[in-house]
């Protein structure tokens, strides 16, 4: 098992830019293959810079010594990506596992999202994108190493076959690492046979991850980490409120401390370089600014939901229309209404935001745990004053992303070059947590009224959504293409808009509010607030149905097999209808989001107005599946995160000033408060969908739900206060 | 000068003595397995350990290590032998990575202390450690895990 250094200066060397199906030796004298697989996704070929789209993909180098190296065009952020995609390339290639290593890709068109037209990690999109590109970038391969044994032998190639990283032919045998040179003079083939998945050795396997005993030696290399000669260390102090301009600033003090090299006023705000990150830090803390505290100087998130409960009421842009909602309701026999609402909240990612750079007269390299590496190159591009060809961006790993180092702005490495232009020398700017958690760029806080009615029998036969909250698409660069022409942000609605329920009269209906605070997608972004209104409301018409939530949600479900698997699978395994120890109750949710069907059964008690979790029972389809250990693992992580924002986070703003501050005024879940978590996989050879994110939206719901269960009370607002509950 | 004992190494520093113990080992040492999470002892992500005891490094003055013995991942095995190592690989427990080292460094010292570990141990030992990833059903597992491989270590 091979696990490359992720950080480096020599990292990508090796991977120069290539013509289209061009194969070299490598400077490692292996074998390079470099593949382009045109009109691979219909959105790659729709975007305007389409001449990208020709562009050739490089992912796989052999080497002599049997080393296989897998380049890796989307960042590992601990979901997995660095394990799930090289095996989808080893199990073509019928490589040797143990010689299977990976390397993150450097930035280049080659390596653009097949469906995105960029280089980005996000959507939950990593397997289900690199599904063709890896496995033809390995039977290729496969097909030119087998070529050079056929020449080799002088026997045809279809008489050869290829087993654990070496072509056979009878009792002969030619290793890969052997066949390496020979091969990187032939052609590559323009057509390859795929495995029929009966064949598969690593697919659908539970292979353990490649990149585990370097984060258990200390030895994985994040961005927070990363070491130059010469480096200096640099911490900003960045404005208090959103929006504000530093006036004047008095560094008089700061000037005076051990180790401070310099102090300047970057746009982002004053810059303190210092030798070490301790000693910028220190000084900083001793800056004093005078701020203009500009508009958002008495902004207040009380106010702001207030705001959004008055503009509920009034109608917003048509999302979705189904018959008459409102008619409906005025004939419905029982009829509820229930506004839901859940705050700003932070990624919060272990690594806090960080990015080191060197910049040169004509060269910039910049090394960081981007998941967003076509824009952050360019955007640091702009402010080198480079092209982005001599911008070289390093992904290291992430400590966590969650949606945050992707960010529309580049905001933590653009303020990275504009230091390194003042300081001269390379430099690392690392954000303390307080810093990250002020920073902005978080999922938006939503409001989420919603009027339900049912008929005599208890049939649901109307549903009106409306829904205010902020935009994370609009005065983005990336607001024409994500937006599509709608007069809404999708991103704002998904989730509801696609209501799987069969109730004959639904209306959503979106009002975008406009507030001063940068926000962003979050892990599982709209569904992150969707699925909670939704599926509580669902439970709300249930319980005014007098009807089991359950049986209630799969009578709705009729024509929704997928969403029905997963709701029948969780409530199968959760034991669902059985008797539960006094004072527990259960709570089903059920979601579909980024490809994936997902459902959540909880099981929750309250004492003493503290909610304590026990037990959650996911249950997940994907369709096909790569790895299941990365599923169970990326389905737990993401029921974690969605309990973790349920319970316990919240940001709010008071006079334009973030009340939260650290861990211990924004929670992250612990070890003692951990339910037990069960995951439970739909076996189906579906389109492959997304598992980085369905994971989370129905905890929330499915907690809510669960209290419902255990005590009789509504739950409307996250995070989840008893004193609150109705 | 600030003399301790790194990995079993001696080391002295001309440092600031209230230098936190983190930056010390992660700028003066270079030693960045220990991680930077929250400079407030909320993470462990910073977890040491000083003459054997976990110490969250973010909030520890530098001083407090004079003259004693500081161990950091990078010392739990030169090989990757520690049964809480092994267990970790047995259970894939890391997704992003990031706060585990400090994971293992508070889980060390909780088997020290209690070689079969109970889950209620398990709660009062690792709580201090967050995992914004969600890691925590593994890291159980993987805990009573390396309680197993410790003891048949022991017993042969």
């Amino acid at each position: 098992m091979i696990g490359l250094k992720s950080v480096g200066r020599k990292t990508s060397a090796g991977i120069e830019r290539r013509d289209f199906l061009k194969v070299s030796v490598a400077a490692s004298g292996g074998l390079l293959i470099g593949f382009h697989f045109p009109g691979v996704s219909a959105l790659a070929s729709a975007q305007p810079s389409s001449a990208n789209s020709f562009m050739p993909n490089a992912f796989v180098r052999i080497g002599s010594d049997e080393r296989i190296t897998v380049i890796v065009n989307h960042s590992e952020m601990g979901q997995g990506v660095y394990t799930s995609l090289p095996m989808l390339l080893a199990d073509e290639l019928d490589a040797d596992w143990s010689k299977v290593g990976y390397e993150p890709a450097p930035v280049d068109p080659k390596y653009n999202h097949p469906a995105f037209g960029m280089q980005i990690t996000g959507g939950s999109s990593s397997v289900w994108s690199g599904l063709d590109q890896f496995r033809q970038a390995g039977a290729a391969a496969r097909a030119m190493l087998v070529g050079a044994a056929a020449q080799q032998w002088e026997v045809d190639a279809s008489a050869l076959r290829t087993d654990n990283g070496a072509v056979l032919n009878g009792a002969k045998r030619l290793t890969y690492g052997q066949l390496a040179a020979a091969a990187s003079k032939l052609t590559p083939p323009a057509h390859v046979q795929l495995k029929d998945p009966k064949d598969f050795k690593l697919i659908g396997k539970p292979i353990k991850r490649l990149d585990t005993s370097i984060k258990l030696n200390g030895k994985a290399e994040f961005g927070i980490d990363v070491k130059l000669p010469g480096m200096l260390n640099a911490v900003i102090a960045r404005p208090p409120i959103f929006g504000a301009k530093m006036k004047s600033f008095d560094d008089a003090r700061a000037r005076s401390l051990p180790g401070v090299r310099k102090i300047v006023a970057i746009p982002a705000g004053v810059a303190v370089i210092a030798d070490t990150f301790w000693q910028a830090k220190v000084a900083r803390d001793a800056l004093r600014i005078e701020w203009d505290e500009g508009s958002m100087h008495d902004f207040d998130t009380g106010k702001m939901m207030q705001d959004f409960r008055e503009r509920a009421k009034t109608p917003g842009t048509s999302v979705r229309k189904d018959g008459d909602a409102v008619a409906a309701l005025a004939s419905s026999a029982k009829k509820i209404e229930a506004v839901y609402e859940v705050p700003y909240l932070s990624h919060l990612m272990m690594e806090p935001l960080n990015c080191t750079v060197d910049l040169r007269a004509d060269s910039c390299e910049v090394w960081t745990g981007s998941q967003f590496q076509t824009v952050d190159r360019a955007n640091a591009a702009k402010i080198a004053g480079l092209p982005p060809e001599k911008v070289q961006l390093h992904t290291t790993f992430l400590g966590g992303g969650f949606g945050r180092r992707a960010n529309p702005q580049s905001d933590f490495v653009v303020e990275a070059v504009y230091v390194a232009k003042a300081v001269g020398a390379p430099v690392k700017v690392i954000w303390t947590r307080e810093d990250d958690m002020a920073g902005g760029w978080y999922r938006p806080a939503f409001l989420h009224a919603i009027q339900g009615g049912i008929d005599e029998s208890g049939n649901a036969i109307s549903w009106k959504s409306t829904l205010v909250g902020q935009s994370i698409m609009a005065g983005t660069p990336f607001a024409a293409m994500m937006m599509k022409g709608k007069a809404y942000d999708p991103a704002s609605v998904e989730g509801v808009d696609d209501l799987p329920y069969s109730i004959p009269n639904v209306t959503v209906q979106s009002h975008q509010a406009e507030v001063g605070v940068p926000v962003q997608w979050l892990r599982s972004v709209g569904h992150s607030h969707t699925a909670f209104a939704v599926e509580c409301f669902v439970d709300e018409m249930a319980a005014l149905a007098g009807k089991d939530p359950y049986q209630f949600r799969r009578a709705l479900l009729q024509k929704q097999p997928r969403y029905l698997g997963v709701l029948d699978l969780a409530a199968q395994k959760a034991g669902w209808g059985q008797p539960l120890p006094k004072g527990v109750g259960r709570g089903i949710a059920v979601h579909f989001a980024f490809g994936s069907y997902s459902a959540h059964v909880a099981e929750v008690s309250v004492d003493d107005n503290k909610v304590r979790v026990h037990r959650m029972v996911c249950a997940i389809d994907c369709g096909q599946y790569v790895n299941p250990g990365i599923i169970a693992a990326q389905t737990e992580g993401g029921a974690i995160f969605g309990a973790s924002a349920a319970l316990f986070q919240e940001l709010t703003f008071e006079n334009g000033r973030l009340q939260q501050t650290n861990f211990n005024t924004f929670p992250v879940l612990r070890m003692n408060e951990c339910p037990e978590i069960e995951t439970h996989i739909v076996e189906n050879n579906e389109k492959a969908g997304g598992i980085g994110e369905p994971g989370v939206p129905c905890a929330a719901p499915s907690i809510a739900n669960a209290i419902f269960a255990a005590t009789g009370k509504r739950i409307r607002r996250l995070p989840i206060r008893m004193t609150e509950a109705v | 000068m600030i003399g301790f004992s790194v990995n079993g190494k001696r080391v002295d520093l001309d440092v600031e003595p209230s230098t936190p113990l983190l930056w010390v080992i992660r700028e003066q040492l270079g030693l960045t397995g220990t991680k930077y999470g929250c400079g407030m002892a909320q993470c462990g992500a910073c977890t040491v350990h000083i003459n054997g005891e976990a110490v969250r490094s973010c909030v520890a003055p530098v001083a407090r290590a004079a003259g004693k013995s500081v161990t950091t991942i990078e010392g739990l095995s030169p090989d990757l032998t520690n049964p809480l190592q092994l267990a970790w690989l047995e259970e894939d427990v890391p997704q992003c990575g990031y706060c585990q080292s400090g994971q293992l460094m508070s889980a060390a010292v909780l088997l020290r202390d209690k070689p079969t570990p109970t889950d209620e141990d398990i709660d009062e030992a690792m709580t201090g450690n967050l995992c914004r990833c969600g890691t925590y059903p593994r890291i159980r597992r993987a805990i009573h895990r390396a309680a197993e491989l410790a003891a048949k270590a022991g017993a042969r």
